[in-house]
């Protein structure tokens, strides 16, 4: 095995360079950054109206805290569980340790039906571990049905964004990009083509509907798994999830461990916030909820793989552990002032944000230096914590890996402890110094800084705990004042950009 | 050791902090949220649903009982219907005075004939108001799940008041999570390009729904 795969699209992947580099071409690319400052903002003022609207917020906010706690805390009870529930419905459990192991699987399962190709619904688990590229290897071709991952498929690009994974481009790019690639991959663009949101959205369902129709298998993630009933759970916009869920013969679902939830009650709670928190609805347009396999309505055959990949290594860490409480909502990407400059592509893993720079680097671990300056990307600013539906105090988390990168210490690797030695010096170090220059130094990135609240100040590399204390009293690292980050900006760099 | 074994064992040794006698579910998970937001009378939690549905670009019809048949083909009429799907469980009084031909809903059709079907009209299993969701669970009176997908219109039936409930919660007790589920909140939609809402990629465009009152 060769460290946690977390799904780059070239195959086999390059290593990304560290954030700071790569956030550097994002903050020039004036697209880019025009795109994404426009749609975090716009998702960002809904969200706060969607959640506004829900009287106790906190309290579900907490309850969903409270199950996926402890659920996480028993998570090997509920895993023979859940294998117990899916396998009594009709369906077939695969575990897989890591991303070839999950690839196997999957081209193995379809290889034995004699297909060659496969329709998708957008999925984190199944970018995480490259399968689209794995099965390419072996003679299959997925198609991407989302609208967002066709227009990445087709654009040979990447999800820059877990929701709206296409954020980064806008309507002319796109209209372009299906005008020219379309019919390389099947029903060409129709003659004509503008770029105005609704022929867009017909251009896709003409070119995506004949794949639908004659689709053998489909392959999913999930959003849930309900370990007592044995239900699995995904929420969409488009229909494409329950045309890829429905219409094949075979459907194949591949979901990291930690999406279990104890009990079909437990939904109430999760299908209240998520809706809110990511696409800023009441309630998305289609939920499919499906237990095993029914007779005569959707696929015969239905295979689930369960998927660790890094999680259970995650899971040993009593402060990192928290990251997997995670339902994908990409709210704290849409309020980060970090994200909002850097672009999701700086991230160097299909988990970009906040999430991505305290789940990636526990994940795949910090060895290289796009992971250890991963938990540097940030300004500490705790936005990201007081949207999370689930409560995850990033910032803390982002704290301690800090504290890992440069004292090193006891950690686990593909199940093993091992104890890491500071990255002092290293070219990992350097990396992170430099990631935790370029957030500290853009304003842009400061610009919530009004929200640093005296319970993140804590956090600040100034006063990390422990050993901390005094290597950061030493390093090149700017001091984070007790007064609001943006007056201290003003105060000390008259507003100015310095970029790096 | 299969990977099975493999990923249970490192799950355990991960936990070796958490203790035998940890906080069992019941008690570990406070559910201090509310079941239902506010305090409505049975019809106005109706008007919110139609609000709601509303909202998110479903069409809106009320009749009574005895007028159904008529609102049905009428709705039916209006988009130039030739072809209809019908689940094998649907009250025939329904579509008494359709026009357009009737499609059984039926294991052995393609995909590829479903898409050629104009419209399906369907019952539900429950209606949500505070969030303006339908819900169907495949009984025979609504059919295979891909019925109510591949074809461009869909009209649904709701009786009110017994098949609307406030809240998410209220619904998920009202359902069999052996079947099927489908929850559906307006015609499909996406914000894909830059954030736009576009309604109508993969499912029915157009989605109607029929709050029905009176004697079943
Ligand atoms: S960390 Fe929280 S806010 Fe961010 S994607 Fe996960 S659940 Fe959503």
């Amino acid at each position: 095995m060769s460290g946690t795969y977390l799904g780059m699209p070239a195959f086999p992947p390059p290593p990304p360079p560290a954030f700071p580099e790569a956030a550097r071409d994002a903050v020039h690319d004036q697209t880019l950054r025009g795109n994404l400052r426009h749609a975090t903002h716009t998702i960002r003022a809904k969200r706060a109206r969607a959640v506004a609207e829900v009287s106790d917020w906190a309290a579900l906010r907490e309850a969903g805290m409270r199950i996926k706690d402890h659920t996480l805390r028993h998570l090997d009870r509920y895993l023979v569980q859940l294998e117990e529930s899916v396998t009594a419905a009709g369906g077939t459990v695969h575990w897989a340790v890591d991303a070839d192991e999950a690839n196997r699987i999957v081209a193995g399962l379809v290889k034995a039906t004699g297909e060659t190709e496969v329709v998708k619904v957008k999925s984190m688990a199944t970018q995480e571990i490259g399968l689209n590229e794995a099965l390419e290897a072996e003679g299959i071709r997925a198609y991407e049905t989302d609208l967002a991952e066709l227009i990445v498929q087709l654009g040979r690009d990447r999800p820059s964004h877990i929701l709206v994974p296409a954020i980064h481009r806008n309507r002319g790019e796109i209209r372009d990009i299906f005008r020219q690639e379309m019919g390389e991959w099947g029903r060409p663009a129709p003659e004509g083509l503008t770029d105005t949101p609704a022929e867009l959205a017909e251009a896709a369902r003409l070119h995506l509907r004949e794949k639908f129709l004659r689709a053998k298998v489909g392959v999913s993630g999930a959003n849930f798994m309900v370990a007592e009933t044995g239900t699995l759970v995904v929420v969409e916009s488009e229909g494409n999830g329950r045309m890829c869920l429905t219409l094949p013969e075979t459907l194949i679902s591949v979901v990291g461990i930690e999406k279990i939830l104890p009990t079909w009650q437990d939904l109430e709670v999760f299908l209240q916030t998520l809706p809110r928190s990511s696409t800023a609805e009441r309630m998305n347009p289609y939920t499919s909820m499906w237990t095993g396999t029914t007779d005569e309505d959707g696929p015969r055959t239905f295979h689930l793989v369960l998927l660790d990949n890094g999680r259970t290594d995650t899971l040993a860490d009593e402060v990192g552990r928290q990251a997997l409480r995670c339902i994908r909502c990409s709210a704290c990407l849409n309020v980060c002032p970090v994200y909002e400059r850097a672009g999701g592509h700086a991230y160097g893993s299909v988990y970009p944000g906040p999430i991505g720079a305290i789940l990636s680097p526990q994940l795949r671990g910090i060895a290289s230096e796009i992971d250890a300056s991963l938990p540097y990307a940030s300004s500490l600013c705790g936005a990201c914590y007081e949207v999370c539906p689930v409560a995850i105090d990033i910032p803390e988390v982002l704290v301690h890996l800090r504290e890992r990168v440069v004292e090193g210490g006891r950690t686990t690797r593909e199940g093993n402890k091992v104890v890491l030695r500071p990255a002092k010096g290293h070219a990992a170090e350097r990396a992170a110094m430099r990631a935790a220059r370029w957030a500290f130094t853009h304003p842009g990135a400061l610009r919530t800084g009004q929200r640093l609240a005296s319970r993140t100040r804590r956090f600040h590399p100034r006063t990390l705990p422990g050993p901390g204390r005094a290597w950061s009293g030493t390093r090149d690292l700017p001091p984070v004042p007790a007064e609001p980050f943006r007056d201290w900006w003003q105060r000390t760099h008259d507003g100015r950009d310095r970029g790096e | 050791m299969s990977s099975r074994e493999r990923i249970l064992g490192r799950v355990r040794r991960a936990l070796a902090d958490v203790r035998q006698d940890d906080t069992p579910y019941e008690q570990a998970i406070e559910r201090s949220y509310v079941r239902e937001h506010g305090e409505r009378s049975a019809e106005q939690t109706v008007d919110l649903l139609a609000g709601n549905l509303a909202d998110y670009r479903a069409i809106v019809h009320r009749c009574a009982t005895d007028e159904l048949a008529a609102m049905i083909a009428g709705l039916l009429a209006g988009r130039g219907a030739q072809t209809v799907l019908v689940p094998s469980g649907l009250d025939g009084d329904w579509l008494a005075a359709v026009d357009a031909e009737r499609v059984p809903d039926r294991a052995e059709s393609t995909p590829h004939e479903l898409d050629r079907v104009d419209s399906v009209v369907t019952a539900c299993a429950v209606a949500v108001a505070e969030t303006g969701t339908i819900v169907l669970d495949g009984s025979p009176d609504q059919g295979r799940r891909r019925i109510t997908l591949v074809p461009d219109h869909h009209i649904c039936v709701v009786r009110i008041p017994d098949q609307v409930v406030s809240s998410v919660p209220q619904a998920l007790e009202r359902l069999d999570p052996a079947r099927p589920l489908t929850w559906i909140s307006g015609p499909s939609a996406t914000s894909d390009i830059e954030l736009d809402r576009v309604e109508g990629v993969h499912g029915p465009r157009t989605l109607e729904v029929v709050l029905v009152h009176g004697p079943g």
